[in-house]
């Protein structure tokens, strides 16, 4: 199906089940414990022996002996694979440094072998045996020291390295209210719960995965081209994955050492990377360092407004686009962004939760909160007064929705917003000093081709496959819903099938697209099973109604356990978009809402109360939508106060790589939260009026808690995380 | 090796087990209970807790073959798809959770919570240690912190569990 006009009306608008904040349909599978995640299916193969993976010591060098005979002696040890034995092994499309590293190191904890033993126990114990002489080669593991020497990333990755609309430097200079500050953001680690894991089995020149992956389509041809095998060869399954946020995107060096274990000990084998090796191991959100620029008039309209973003990655790595906000979010005619690439020798940065707005609206709230300051207008004024319904680069070039404006006088008003002190540092709450901060939230809306097979069975009842997957965004359920709508049939008599690339190819779990287009895929071959239905009755499919398990026509209806007939009908299509993500620009938008306490003597941060109000198209389930949501609030909180990959830049390594030192919120920090959405629909987006909102709800976040910290403290920390250590030494210990 | 008996869920089971093996181990490797979560194996996220003899441990810091004829409940014990326990069933409602992978050690957790509240048992942040303690935010969210949720679900978990407290979050 060819999406290309704006959507008119469709079944999904009678509202029957879609827009139903329904409980998760695998929920029970869940909380009793029996969803099975990668490394738990003793379910699906005999006979599976443990990996367990060695990680390279050093940030940058080579591998000048391995010894193995120790760990080969070890009790248990069935084989041990490194690049030595590996075999030629190519590179994913998706990968910057290779899986398997050996002779040369590209980054610490790169994994160099995978030891294979009959239990868990003796791998790990024999892992421990193998002797690695390493050379440490002269690595780039600062950031700031390499700011000069950067270079503009190529356009066709990311985006374009540098964006210019009318003359900023006059208009920045003529302005008679300027801001110019710089801001830094640190390494993340996406610390999902679950760790990334795979159980690999061969069967011939089969291989098959059971893995937790975010993008099916992706891992498998990537998986293909790493081992140099057809991709028909292989095939992955991931029906319940714990945990992603951008960093089960990929193929990752679980799934190609469980192959090439499998392969060597020929019999199945189990990995799951290790807790402490993950953070070094995998990918990350990288580091930014950002110089924003805005001039203004003095009734708060901006007339220039620049941000340049340096960040760093490994050779064929991509840059964060911590500006790509900046070109959308607010007004004025004079503007300029700029993205700078460094070579560092750290591990591989990608996308994690919202890449590149995350970082950029880090950096942007505060800026624009600075501007408060230097202004004396209220913040919510000031955002308001900056509004633009055209993209403000091609002003011709109109937003589908936007509803920035609604967010935040909706949030304001719910907040209390105007029981704010705009001094800061007034506010006393026995030991605490109290504030209130606030920040725009933004995401684009991305669409992309999505496709999923639809049955009818004898029973009546519809299942829907696709390689869509379900990484606690509520995949199963939005899709059960939409299913059920279309085909007119209760939720109870739909089964959801997912992450099996076997199944139809669907866009998969990312950039907050999956809600959106994987719902309009089911819905496409929804229309196409509506109308195989309506054909084997003699029915006009345009006249067919489909309600109440039945199919109508006139005054004929015919239950659909009937129409099935004999035999079971199928149909398979996808969704796919025409030029409207050109035509206008499809966004979402919100406001986040933060009031902190700073403890007057400690500096303790501790945040009292969140709101979101959210706008971002029909919200298929309000309550796996508010969750998502939420979640993304939690995340922003730890952005704002706690995460921090700390770079150990003589040996190039994240210092702090597990769950105890690299610090993420737990329930002692997170208050209630408050979360709305407002009523919207967005025909633009899809026949679904959806669009994302789990990256949206990170968007903004950090920024909100900084500005409530400035405004309890009157401290304007511009280093992420806002730790105690750096308020310190600016309050007035009484 | 090693011969070790305990009971899981109200089954004896008799283990002869690589002494190095984890309670956690045991149950998924061994037992194939899987439900129990591995997600740092170091004693820093509480993916892996159960109950042992009524307390909650998070059961990648212990070994199996020091549980000789203790009581383990996990979360296959407290209930079933189709017969949930009461705060499997908060959970569900109240979207306690998104991934699931850490929802089975904040199930567990959050049962022997409740057990610990009742029995007055104090934590960090009580502040009278001579009063009956009360099931207060503060209490729940402390004495629920060493089960990490990355998905961010704190603030439903929080209602779940009020919810089967009787109380509101």
């Amino acid at each position: 199906m060819r999406f290309e006009h704006s959507a008119t009306f469709n079944p999904i608008d009678q509202l029957k089940v879609i827009g139903h904040p329904t409980s998760r349909i695998e929920g029970p599978l869940k909380t009793t414990g029996t969803a099975p995640y990668a490394y738990e299916r003793h379910d699906v193969v005999a006979n599976q022996a443990y990996g367990y993976v060695v990680g390279a010591a050093i940030g940058k060098g080579r591998i000048a002996a391995i010894d193995l005979d120790a760990a080969k002696a070890a009790p248990g040890v069935l084989t041990i694979v490194t690049a030595d034995s590996a075999g030629k092994l190519g590179k994913g499309a998706r990968n910057a440094a290779p899986l398997l590293g050996g002779p040369e190191i590209a980054h610490y904890h790169q994994a160099v072998a995978v030891v294979v033993a009959g239990t868990f126990e003796q791998a790990r114990a024999a892992a421990q045996l193998v002797r690695i002489d390493y050379v440490k080669g002269d690595g780039k593991f600062d950031l700031a020291a390499e700011r000069d020497s950067v270079s503009i990333p190529d356009p066709t990755i990311g985006g374009p390295a540098d964006t210019a609309v009318g003359d900023f430097a006059s208009a920045f200079v003529a302005a008679p209210v300027q801001l110019d500050a710089t801001y830094t953001t640190p390494d993340q680690g996406h610390a999902m719960m679950e760790p990334h894991a795979s159980i690999a089995a061969w069967d011939g020149d089969k291989l098959t995965i059971w893995t937790s992956n975010q993008m099916i389509a992706w891992g498998a041809e990537d998986m293909a081209k790493t081992l140099g095998i057809p991709k028909e060869n292989v095939r992955l399954v991931s029906p319940h994955i714990g945990g992603g946020f951008g960093g089960k995107l990929f193929l990752r060096a679980d799934v190609l050492l469980a192959a090439l274990g499998a392969r060597a000990a020929g019999r199945p084998v189990k990995v799951a990377l290790q807790r402490p090796l993950m953070f070094n191991n995998t990918t990350h959100r990288p580091a930014t360092i950002q110089r924003i620029r805005i001039g203004a008039e003095r009734d708060g309209r901006i007339t220039a407004i620049g941000h340049e973003s340096w960040s760093g990655n490994v050779s064929e790595g991509e840059p964060d686009m911590a500006v790509s906000q900046t070109r959308l979010l607010y007004a004025g005619a004079n503007r300029m962004t700029a993205t700078r690439l460094a070579t560092l020798d750290l591990p591989e940065g990608n996308a994690m939760r919202a890449p590149g707005e995350a970082s950029g609206m880090m950096a942007l709230e505060i800026a624009i909160d600075e501007l408060v300051d230097k202004l004396g207008i209220d913040p919510v004024a000031l955002r308001i007064a900056n509004d633009t319904q055209v993209d403000p680069e091609h002003p011709k070039r109109r937003f589908s929705q936007r509803q920035l404006v609604q967010c935040l006088n909706e949030g304001a008003a719910r907040f209390g917003w105007s029981k704010r002190n705009a001094k800061p540092g007034q506010v006393r709450d026995g030991r605490w000093l109290v504030g209130m901060g606030v920040a725009a939230a933004f995401r684009n809306n991305l669409v992309t081709k999505s496709a999923a097979r639809v049955r009818l069975d004898q029973q009546g009842r519809v299942t829907v496959e696709t390689d869509m997957t379900d990484i606690g965004t509520g995949s199963y359920t939005i899709i059960a819903q939409t299913a059920a709508e279309m085909m007119g049939v209760p939720l109870e008599k739909v089964g959801v099938r997912l992450g099996d690339s076997d199944f139809p190819v669907s866009c998969g779990s990312g950039g907050q697209w999956g809600g959106n287009n994987s719902t309009a895929g089911v819905y496409a071959a929804c229309t196409k099973l509506r109308e195989t239905i309506a054909q084997k009755l003699g029915f006009n499919s345009e006249e067919a109604v489909f309600a109440d398990g039945a199919v109508r026509s006139g005054n004929r209806s015919v239950p659909l356990a009937h129409a099935a007939g004999a035999g079971d009908l199928v149909a398979e299509d996808a969704i796919e978009y025409g030029d409207l993500a050109k035509t206008y620009q499809q966004s979402t938008f919100g406001a986040h809402f933060v009031e902190v306490g700073v403890d007057a003597d400690t500096a303790e941060i501790r945040v009292r109360r969140m709101l979101a109000v959210c706008a971002a198209g029909r919200i298929l389930n309000p309550k796996a939508a508010r969750s998502q949501v939420i979640g993304a609030m939690t995340m922003g909180v730890g952005a704002a106060l706690m995460e921090d990959l700390v770079v150990d830049k003589r040996h190039g390594l994240f210092v702090n790589h597990d769950l105890a030192g690299y610090e993420v919120p737990v329930h002692a920090d997170i208050p209630h939260q408050d979360m709305i959405f407002l009523d919207e629909t967005d025909p633009i987006s899809s026949p679904m009026k959806a669009k994302g909102v789990a990256e949206l709800g990170i968007c903004g976040v950090a920024a909100a808690v900084a500005n409530a910290v400035h405004n309890a403290t009157g401290v304007r920390v511009r280093e992420y995380p806002i730790t105690l250590d750096k308020l310190l030494e600016w309050l007035d210990v009484d | 090796m090693a011969k070790v008996s305990f009971d899981v869920n109200g089954e004896t089971h008799q283990f002869e087990l690589d002494t190095r093996t984890t309670l956690l181990d045991a149950l998924r490797e061994h037992l194939h209970l899987t439900g129990t979560k591995k997600g740092c194996d170091h004693g820093q996220c509480g993916a892996c807790t159960v109950i042992v003899d009524g307390r909650r441990i998070n059961s990648c810091l212990t070994l199996a073959v020091m549980h000789q004829g203790d009581e383990i409940t996990t979360i296959e014990g407290l209930g079933t798809p189709d017969a949930l326990h009461p705060l499997q069933a908060a959970f569900v409602e109240h979207d306690g959770y998104q991934c699931g992978y850490c929802t089975p050690g904040q199930i567990c957790s959050a049962v022997a919570v409740l057990a610990e509240v009742k029995a007055g048992i104090p934590s960090h942040v009580t502040t009278d240690l001579n009063a009956p303690v009360r099931l207060t935010n503060a209490e729940l969210r402390e004495r629920m912190s060493g089960n990490i949720c990355r998905c961010g679900a704190y603030s439903n978990i929080a209602e779940a569990i009020s919810a089967v407290a009787g109380r509101s979050a």
